[in-house]
């Protein structure tokens, strides 16, 4: 069975992004960029899938710039074998990229698709579902433990209250949560072997796939500042100021 | 222009986090109705009558609702959305799970995470952990949205006076099947709903220590419990208990961080807060800087004396 894993580039989580002055985005130039962390867990998974032996390949997919070799790269060089860039320099939003994803799914017929549950850019929390809708297929979002055995996937998900354990039958997609795995770091030596792997290139046109944008962003402004607040000496002062000051008590 | 709100219930009752949707489907202009797919949920249904706001309640029923799997529930409503021209569900676990599959399949683009609507198709929602507010409009007919119930007052849970009409359930998928869950019992307040939060991070070391700790000051506050996730990870705390941007988005009256340095991910869950207290011994800590109360102490000391202090 192939697995495919969808990666995105994103600016890094410890970057404290600023918003543009003309209010027309997030100033993302020049700044550190690398794998989102949920997908960093997706490939994870997938080769963890491999070494088990119930992955024969892993695919890493990306949609985005040129820049989004490097992302492949890194994924494989967490270990998967081969990678597809889908190269645009539109901008995607998630179901442009469920309808790609759709056609590298039907190109390259994978057993299981896992994604990460968001990305940490623009926090949408779609685009495993919406592939899976296009796809007609059954989902397990959220996952946090995956099981793959006679031809069915057995996912415990986090949801609100606490776990909740489905059963989907394959091929299906996966979404990961935050404690799914603990992604390895990438030594050396397979960072100059993920150079010599195979990345085959295409453009969204020759997977006969229109991007169209759906919401438009007509502002990005920054949020509302908190007013500073001061430091209390003591807790006799702490529980003075919430009685009386703050009245929350 | 009709709104139709997805209901979370657990075939009993409606769970709060509809409220706020309600409140906010209310703001796109026109009626609300609501779903409610479920199995023997007819109470639930009945509840959602009574929410103020809502003229019609849509109860379909079937045994492979009961779980509130995506793929049936998805299904359910696009067999209804046709006369919609809002659909919107709370941005919970289950809502996030449903609703692009919804989007897809109609081919619309989905707005996730709303805390404010401008009007029926521009919307406000937060980007990159909280970090910038994003203004969008939708340039699809039919729009899917998800609501942060902390962007929303909840609408009055009686007062109502809608009608409950049956609809035709559709066929279960056949493809995902529910196996079991864990759900964590608590007597405490629900962590998105609660008027104060006590929340713990890694400086506590243990999970006997935030027990020992914490649970005291949750005690005597009426509070719900939070953590930070690294304390979720290092196994102190559960799961749900995790406030961020990738766990619960809370914005409670009252919020207490103890031992949390205040990484942008957590602040992202907790910045809208009314009044932020932090207890760090730490003085150079980020959480600091939102916090509107400061104490700089060691939280083992600080924490038992501010439960005498109360």
């Amino acid at each position: 069975m192939k697995v495919l894993v969808p990666v995105k580039r994103v600016v890094d989580y410890n970057v404290k992004v600023r918003v543009k002055s003309d209010g027309t985005g997030v100033d993302i130039a020049n700044v550190k960029m690398s794998m989102n962390p949920f997908d960093e867990i997706a490939v994870e998974e997938a080769v963890r899938l491999k070494e088990k032996g119930v992955a024969t390949e892993v695919i890493a997919v990306s949609c985005g710039p040129a820049q989004c070799q490097e992302t492949l790269r890194t994924a494989m060089a967490i270990g998967a074998d081969r990678a597809i860039l889908v190269e645009t320099t539109e901008e995607l939003q998630p179901l442009s990229v469920a309808k790609l994803l759709k056609a590298v799914f039907e190109k390259e017929q994978p057993g299981l698709v896992i994604l990460g549950k968001q990305a940490i850019d623009d926090d949408c929390n779609q685009t495993g579902q919406m592939l899976a809708a296009l796809l007609d297929l059954p989902q397990a979002t959220f996952a946090s433990k995956v099981e793959v055995a006679d031809g069915k996937a057995k996912v415990t998900r986090e949801v609100d209250g606490g776990l909740e354990t489905v059963s989907i039958t394959l091929p299906a997609i996966v979404t990961t949560d935050l404690r799914l795995n603990e992604p390895r770091y990438v030594t050396l030596p397979n960072i100059m072997k993920a150079k010599k792997k195979q990345l085959d290139n295409f453009k969204p046109a020759d997977l006969g796939v229109d991007i169209k944008a759906h919401l438009k962003t007509l502002k990005v402004s920054e949020p509302p500042k908190r007013s500073a607040g001061i430091k209390v000496p003591d807790v006799a002062t702490l529980v003075a100021k919430l009685k009386n000051e703050a009245k929350v008590i | 222009m009709t709104s139709l709100v997805v209901a979370e219930h657990d075939n009993a009752s409606i769970k709060g986090a509809t409220l706020n949707t309600v409140t906010a489907a209310t703001q796109c202009g026109g009626d609300v109705h609501v779903l409610v797919a479920g199995h023997n949920a007819a109470e639930a249904a009945k509840q959602a009558a009574q929410i103020a706001g809502v003229s019609k309640v849509i109860h379909a029923e079937g045994e492979h609702f009961a779980h509130g799997l995506a793929e049936n529930v998805a299904a359910q409503v696009l067999a209804l959305a046709g006369s919609y021209s809002h659909i919107l569900f709370p941005a919970t676990a289950s809502g996030k799970n449903i609703a692009p599959r919804v989007a897809a399949k109609l081919d619309v683009g989905q707005i996730s995470d709303v805390t404010k609507i401008d009007s029926p198709d521009t919307f406000e929602r937060p980007i990159y952990a909280g970090n910038a507010i994003a203004t969008v409009q939708s340039l699809d007919e039919k729009k899917v949205i998800t609501v942060r119930t902390t962007g929303f007052d909840p609408a009055a849970a009686t007062g109502g006076s809608g009608s409950v009409e049956s609809a035709s359930a559709v066929a279960d998928s056949g493809k995902s099947h529910f196996e079991g869950n864990e759900i964590a019992k608590n007597d405490r307040p629900e962590l998105t709903a609660a008027k104060i939060i006590v929340s713990g991070g890694r400086a506590l070391g243990s999970s006997e220590k935030f027990n020992e700790v914490m649970t005291p000051l949750a005690d005597k506050l009426g509070a719900a419990m939070g953590a930070s996730r690294a304390a979720v990870d290092a196994g102190y705390a559960p799961n749900d208990w995790q406030v961020g941007q990738t766990g619960k988005i809370v914005a409670p009256q009252l919020y207490i961080a103890a031992g949390i340095s205040g990484a942008i991910q957590h602040l992202a869950g907790m910045k809208d807060s009314k009044v932020i207290v932090a207890i760090n011994k730490d003085p150079e800590a980020p959480i600091f800087s939102v916090a509107d109360y400061g104490l700089e102490a060691d939280l083992f000391t600080a924490i038992p004396e501010l439960v005498k202090a109360l």
